[in-house]
């Protein structure tokens, strides 16, 4: 409540400050890029014991500093509950917020943001107690179910149950943690939220083995950073950094191949590593951007594999979010 | 190369008496045109003050509307709401406590309205329950007794030291903690049930017969009336029991024909139970968190007030023979809540406000419906904190009303 009470006045007082700078220059000029993440979603957004944040969220703001600074360290990250996210945005608290937040029309349209991509392919699905012995999320007739407040998920979740004809008691927490706490305690018979952020919760569970994710998948969670409207120079530059991830995996370069890669003739590969045309300073940035991004960050693939595939402990498979040679449904624009 | 001639130049050309410093200061002193009228009536206290004052009113207006005119331009520039017309839009989310009918179909401002109520539920109860809460303790800590005194003094150290979010969560997780699930729900006596999804007691609603017996109560009353008034009968028992009979008969008669209530009973359907009437855990959790840290202050203002209350009162009273609970509640309580109320008004105003922690035990109260979800799904941030503010602006000055009120009454009559 302080905390959106604070947001609010910040709100107030920085929209007063009228139209600014470029943020490219803002950034530049600050020496580091002020990003919005989670507070704590295991594989997309926490904090280590030594204060250093890790995730797949987190590693798209460090590509951006990459990019920016030659230097992914130069990033100063503002966790953010899903209900400060926005306003914090607005505000200009933050440059980008790369939190595990649904592309909609309503942000776009109704509250001055812009998407610069989708990064992760997400549902919304539900964990449920294995005892309860429920294989599908239609037999949730009459359930409690615990819901984080401020998501695209509370709607999500009406409708599903108005359209199936189910009664239901949802109960709304202010935090992802106080909803998982109210869960386990046995308040709720299941929790509701991105299938992607369940697996996350699961591991958080005292015995993760007792709690199945049901199949339904009830909405689409297009996941990806936005920033604010009114700044095109900045918007192409984060949704690039997007595209040349996804374009260095497609082209098999990654951050152990990289030194190797540069020798390579090809043009596709010239482009991209900045050894043929000049796109990186048509962005405001320098020719070797994609270089600077896959040295210390990694391409699509990599930055899934260490957050969220099979070298994380939740293990999520690529699925959906392969690139489209392999079926999936990343697809980036080329570099050319 | 001028024509020279008497007549001042300027003078004769704007067609003015010529200016002249020392005849305007003149005029001035002399209180004449609008500065010498500022002037002359500068030297009234009365009217200087007010000046004063309408003009800093003016220039903080002045101020205000700037600052709101460019936060409107921004927010337009923006792509931000600035109106409040998402007030008559679909609100598409559920709440799981209304008192009043509401579905995801109804509108946010309904939604509004359902947590403005959960808001006032929770506090009024909440501020009947602190207030005897506060006065035992306060009374326990002045008590001879040793343990009952130390009881109260351990209350209030403990509950008003701790900070009232971490108590929340304590009195949240200590409720739900032991309770059952809803299959092995603990059946209480009259129907009623307990389990970790919250207290469920029978319902009871009206039915066909209750205007039937609401009639033939009022027939009854007016025929008890008239006999009790015109009866030639000798007061005494008979009379008596004659006219409840009147009074209570046609009622009961009647609701034997025909039912007025019927109790709808709390039925365990799938994973919950169905119907009846449900008090939530989340609300018990805010109703005890809030009572009880408020009550710890509550008691040291209580104890205060006691204090105030010369000892020579309570002397008085025992001289007179007065036993001490008489004393206490005809002698020392009505003169130390005079000392107490002003006091008590800012710990009833706090309970209001604290009540907005809910959302972190997941009660549906005004800040978790509207600052949360209502403002995330609308971005409209500004109208809604603006709303939100003046609720509980609202709120707050009707009970330092209520309250003014309370203690104009109570105030010692000079005479």
């Amino acid at each position: 409540m302080l905390k959106s009470l604070i947001v609010a006045v910040l709100i107030g007082f920085s929209l007063m400050a009228g139209a600014s700078a470029g943020t490219l220059d803002v950034v530049k000029g600050r020496g580091f890029l002020n990003c919005g993440s989670n507070p704590g979603l295991a594989g997309f957004g926490l904090p280590d014991d030594k204060g250093e944040w890790h995730g797949f969220d987190i590693d798209f703001c460090r590509a951006v500093a990459a990019a920016i600074f030659d230097d992914p360290t130069k990033v100063k990250f503002l966790p953010l509950s899903s209900k400060d996210r926005f306003t914090a945005l607005q505000s200009g608290e933050i440059d980008l917020l790369s939190r595990n937040t649904s592309w909609t029309l309503s942000r776009e349209v109704g509250q001055g943001f812009l998407f610069t991509g989708i990064t992760y392919y997400d549902g919304q699905g539900f964990m449920v107690h294995r005892k309860l012995n429920v294989s599908s999320a239609l037999e949730l007739s009459g359930a409690s179910i615990c819901v984080q407040q401020g998501t695209t998920t509370e709607l999500n979740l009406a409708d599903f149950f108005r359209s199936n004809n189910l009664p239901y008691e949802p109960v709304t927490f202010a935090t992802g943690d106080e909803a998982l706490k109210a869960y386990e305690t046995g308040r709720c018979d299941a929790l509701t939220t991105d299938a992607s952020g369940l697996y996350a919760q699961r591991a958080k569970l005292t015995n993760p083995a007792d709690h199945v994710v049901l199949p339904e998948i009830i909405s689409k969670e297009p996941l990806g950073p936005l920033v604010r409207q009114g700044d095109d120079q900045w918007f192409n530059l984060v949704r690039w950094v997007n595209f040349a991830m996804v374009n260095a995996e497609e082209d098999g370069v990654n951050s152990k191949n990289l030194e190797e890669k540069t020798k390579s003739e090809s043009p596709e590969i010239k482009r991209l590593l900045g050894f043929e045309g000049n796109f990186g300073e048509g962005l405001g940035l320098t020719r070797d951007w994609i270089y600077r991004i896959i040295k210390h960050v990694g391409n699509y693939g990599e930055v899934f594999d260490r957050n969220l595939g099979d070298g994380s402990k939740l293990k999520i498979k690529r699925g959906i979010n392969s690139l489209w040679t392999k079926g999936g449904l990343h697809y980036a624009p080329p570099v050319r | 190369m001028f024509p020279v001639s008497g007549v001042p130049r300027f003078g004769l050309m704007i067609g003015f008496q010529p200016f002249s410093l020392k005849r305007s200061i003149t005029k001035i002193l002399a209180g004449k045109g609008l500065a010498g009228e500022v002037l002359a009536r500068w030297y009234n206290p009365a009217w200087r003050n007010t000046a004063v004052q309408v003009l800093f009113v003016l220039v903080l207006a002045a101020i205000l509307a700037i600052l709101g005119w460019n936060l409107r331009a921004n927010m337009l520039a923006r792509n931000i709401p600035t109106d409040f017309s998402f007030w008559n839009d679909t609100a598409g989310f559920d709440i799981n406590q209304t008192p009043i009918a509401y579905s995801p179909l109804s509108t946010y401002g309904r939604a509004f309205f359902v947590g403005l109520l959960n808001t006032l539920i929770v506090a009024a109860i909440a501020l009947v329950l602190t207030t005897i809460i506060g006065v035992i303790v306060g009374i326990g800590r002045l008590a001879e007794n040793r343990l009952v005194s130390l009881l109260a003094a351990t209350y209030v150290e403990v509950l008003r030291n701790i900070p009232l979010l971490l108590q929340l969560l304590f009195w949240y997780n200590a409720i739900l903690k032991p309770l059952p699930g809803p299959r092995q729900s603990l059946i209480m006596p009259l129907g009623a049930v307990l389990n970790n999804r919250g207290l469920f007691l029978p319902r009871p609603s009206f039915e066909a017969g209750a205007a039937g017996v609401a009639g033939a109560l009022a027939i009854g009353l007016a025929l008890a009336y008239l006999v009790w008034h015109f009866s030639i009968l000798k007061p005494g028992w008979p009379r008596n029991l004659l006219i409840l009979l009147l009074a209570v008969g046609p009622a009961i008669g009647f609701s034997l024909h025909m039912p007025p209530l019927a109790l709808d009973f709390p039925i365990l359907k799938g994973f919950n139970y169905a119907g009846g009437f449900r008090v939530s855990p989340e609300f018990v959790a805010l109703l005890l968190g809030l009572s009880l840290y408020t009550a710890a202050f509550i008691a040291e203002i209580v104890r205060a007030g006691i204090n105030s209350v010369p000892r020579g009162q309570s002397e008085a009273a025992a001289s007179l023979g007065l036993p001490p609970g008489l004393t206490m509640r005809l002698i020392i309580l009505p003169q130390a809540l005079r000392v107490v109320i002003p006091p008590l008004t800012s710990q009833y105003l706090n309970l209001v406000k604290n009540s907005s922690l809910a959302v972190f035990i997941g009660y549906p109260d005004l800040v978790q419906v509207f600052t949360g979800t209502v403002l995330n799904q609308t971005g409209a941030a500004v109208q809604v904190i603006l709303i939100t503010m003046a609720v509980y602006l609202g709120l707050s000055l009707m009970i330092s009303f209520a309250m003014n009120h309370l203690n104009r009454r109570m105030a010692f009559v000079e005479r």
